[in-house]
């Protein structure tokens, strides 16, 4: 069983979906990002995507952009953000990059997956990759025991849903509306939609990203997904309110995704 | 190498090119290489398309010989493919012609475009207004400033501009901006890549519509001389020019096919814009190719002081051609190019593109290289392909050779500024 299949299981049992949150790296200095990312935790947070800065974010929104190109600008690298990940492991809670493809092949996969692992890290989030494209990726995943997390969209046929749900470990990651990340006002019923036909193609837990930003908006997701996924809307805690914004909202999405009810 | 045999069913060119884009655009992708590969045998679509760019576009292009040129050449025959004769003045109509009809076939009705240079957002524009689809084209801020002519254009071919000031504010981060447009409105919206980068289909679709172009240089050179060129030589950016003329040649062993990239400050400075120089394979904009990029796997900043060649990365098939040995790369420094870009103006009358004048620098070193080495100047044919016209960089060049006075500048400055004041 993997960190994040264990994850799943107590949420599981305790009848809810699990929170996880986003930060990048770096951002808006080394030392405050794992400060931040351990309040998280403290509030509730149950798994943290810890952002590997990237110059070219491609999906990523205004905000997220602004704190990658903060994060480089303050000279992260690679290896700050395996420190950042072993920091968030140490507290139990599973630790999974969300990185952009280009660092990672740079670095040569195998050697990072092996960097990762030894970072205590439990996975990958890969925006832009499809698992096409990832032989060698998944093969070093199965000798790691790491799970690899592709992404399905609105846009994703059923038949790509399947290959992504064969592909998967973990979890997979539903991008509930199209379009780069950013808080939504009104998320619609395109995550729903998007769920149900994830749960057709696959028994592996589904987590919604893409849009939350709110406590109301993560009890509406946890009605019907296994996880609600925040990125923006932490970052702009961070940048607005510092680590004390972030361990408010925290609380707040905490106390949402255990307000829902579920089926 | 057989030309053919590229790229693979999964869009990849030996070990390069492929897909890393978001998962919100694969079907997307998949629809268009099933649109493309359709066209390419519907005899509808290819006599559409070749009205398109016989009465509209001008095709096709004539062949010029540059007399006068050949002797910065080692004496060298110089024969200039011209495509700043076509419509909109460059190659990138032959491209944005033949992605229109796809667009207007898939049944879409917005077009997005990233531009470095001007000229591809330009090609867009037109072709939107000759087909009646809306069109938005992003555009680095730091480039609508040294293009500015070319926003004009935009604008009043119906075009809205939209200026990028994240990142380095050039065709990287214009291009970053129009993948988040399309991986938003990816149901309405078309995105017409520029160039032969981006994810499959793009490398090998905007290869087949830039195909004409060493079509027509082929069978002009064998009427003309009566037999093949010695080399082809062409700018490398994204690499759309250079990879239209070099295909039809490739299974030509005995062309020598030559692309000039942006050697910007010297690519011994690190500043310059030449991955297939200086760069490292690595993956940018949807696809995996030779990149500049540091240690930590970033891209790298680029200098150059043409826009259109101003970008980290290039197409696939080129980084292909490259590790085979079948095309050689360089980088061409900004005083070179600008040097031919005089030349070629006052030799031959014809006022190139910056992007351009790198190849006909390339072209005559290529040449003087061939006349040390012991060839006879007077069996040497090169054909350089004139990507475009430079009526959009006269304001760079009178700077450059000191054209304009101190006053001039400052007034020109000052119309600029109040132009961004208004709405
Ligand atoms: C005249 C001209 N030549 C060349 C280029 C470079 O593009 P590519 O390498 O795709 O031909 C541009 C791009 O803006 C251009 O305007």
């Amino acid at each position: 069983m993997s960190r994040l299949d264990e994850l799943f299981a107590r949420c599981r049992a305790e009848g809810r979906a699990a929170l996880i949150g986003y930060l990048p790296a770096g951002f808006p200095s080394y030392d405050l990002a794992v400060e931040a990312m351990l309040a998280m935790v403290e509030e509730g947070v149950d798994a943290v995507e810890v952002g590997m800065p990237y110059t070219d974010p491609l999906m990523e929104g205004p905000v997220i952009q602004a704190a990658h190109e903060r994060a480089l600008a303050n000279g992260t690298r690679q290896a700050d953000v395996l420190r950042t990940v072993e920091a968030v492991a140490a507290t139990g809670a599973p630790a999974v990059v969300m990185g952009y493809w280009n660092p990672v092949h740079r670095y040569g996969f195998r050697r990072w997956a092996q960097a990762l692992k030894d970072a205590g890290g439990a996975g990958a989030i890969t925006p832009d990759l499809i698992p096409e494209e990832a032989p060698e990726w998944l093969e070093a995943c199965r000798d790691l025991d790491l799970d690899p997390v592709f992404l399905v969209a609105p846009s994703s046929t059923d038949e790509r849903i399947a290959v992504v749900g064969r592909t998967n470990r973990g979890f997979v990651y539903a991008a509930a509306v199209m379009g780069v990340t950013g808080a939504r006002a009104e998320l619609g019923d395109g995550a729903r939609i998007l769920v149900e036909r994830v749960r057709a193609q696959t028994d592996l837990p589904v987590g919604v990203g893409i849009g939350v930003s709110t406590g109301a908006q993560a009890t509406e997701i946890a009605g019907f997904a296994d996880a609600v996924v925040v990125g923006s809307a932490l970052v702009s805690a961070l940048q607005e309110r510092g680590v004390d914004g972030v361990r408010r909202l925290s609380a707040e999405l905490a106390e949402g995704v255990r307000a829902a009810v579920r089926p | 190498m057989t030309a053919h045999l590229y790229p693979d069913a999964s869009g990849h060119f030996g070990e390069y090119g492929g897909r890393f884009v978001p998962e919100a655009l694969v079907a997307a992708l998949d629809e268009l290489t099933a649109a493309h590969l359709a066209a390419k045998t519907d005899p509808v679509f290819l006599a559409e398309l070749d009205r398109l760019l016989t009465t509209y576009a001008g095709r096709p292009t004539p062949l010029t010989d540059a007399r006068r040129l050949s002797e910065h050449a080692g004496g060298a025959r110089i024969l200039l493919k011209r495509e700043d004769l076509a419509h909109t003045g460059s190659h990138k109509i032959n491209n944005v012609l033949g992605q229109a009809l796809l667009t207007q076939q898939m049944g879409k009705r917005r077009v997005i475009a990233e531009t470095g240079a001007g000229q591809h957002g330009v090609a867009t524009a037109t072709a939107c207004a000759l087909f009646g689809f809306d069109c938005t084209v992003y555009m680095g801020e730091e480039d609508t400033r040294r293009q500015a002519l070319n926003v004009a254009r935009m604008k009043l071919l119906g075009a809205e501009v939209v200026p990028v000031s994240s990142g380095t504010r050039t065709l990287k981060d214009a291009t970053n901006e129009a993948m988040r447009d399309w991986v938003t409105n990816v149901e309405t919206t078309h995105y017409v890549i520029g160039s032969v980068v981006g994810p499959h289909p793009f490398p090998m679709m905007v290869r087949d519509f830039q195909r004409i172009i060493g079509v027509e240089a082929r069978r002009q050179v064998l009427e003309l001389v009566g037999r093949l060129p010695d080399a082809v030589v062409a700018c490398v950016g994204g690499g759309s020019n250079a990879m239209g003329i070099f295909h039809p040649f490739v299974d030509d062993l005995e062309v020598a096919l030559v692309g000039c990239e942006a050697g910007g400050d010297g690519v011994e400075t690190g500043r310059h814009a030449a991955p297939l120089t200086a760069g490292q394979p690595g993956v940018l904009h949807g696809a995996r190719s030779y990149l500049m990029q540091d240690d930590d796997g970033q891209t790298s900043d680029t200098t150059s002081i043409s826009a259109g060649l101003d970008y980290p990365g290039v197409g696939p098939e080129h980084s292909l051609l490259r590790d085979l040995g079948r095309a050689t790369y360089s980088g061409v420094p900004d005083a070179w190019a600008m040097q031919a870009l005089e030349k070629l103006a006052k030799s031959e009358g014809i006022l190139c593109a910056i992007e351009t004048a790198h190849a006909f620098a390339g072209a005559c070193d290529w040449g003087r290289a061939q006349v040390a080495a012991g060839r006879d100047a007077h069996d040497l044919v090169i054909v350089v392909n004139t990507s475009g016209r430079g009526d959009k960089d006269v304001d760079t060049a009178a700077r450059w050779f000191g054209l304009v006075t101190g006053e001039q500048v400052a007034e020109s400055e000052l119309v600029r500024a109040h132009e961004g004041e208004q709405p």
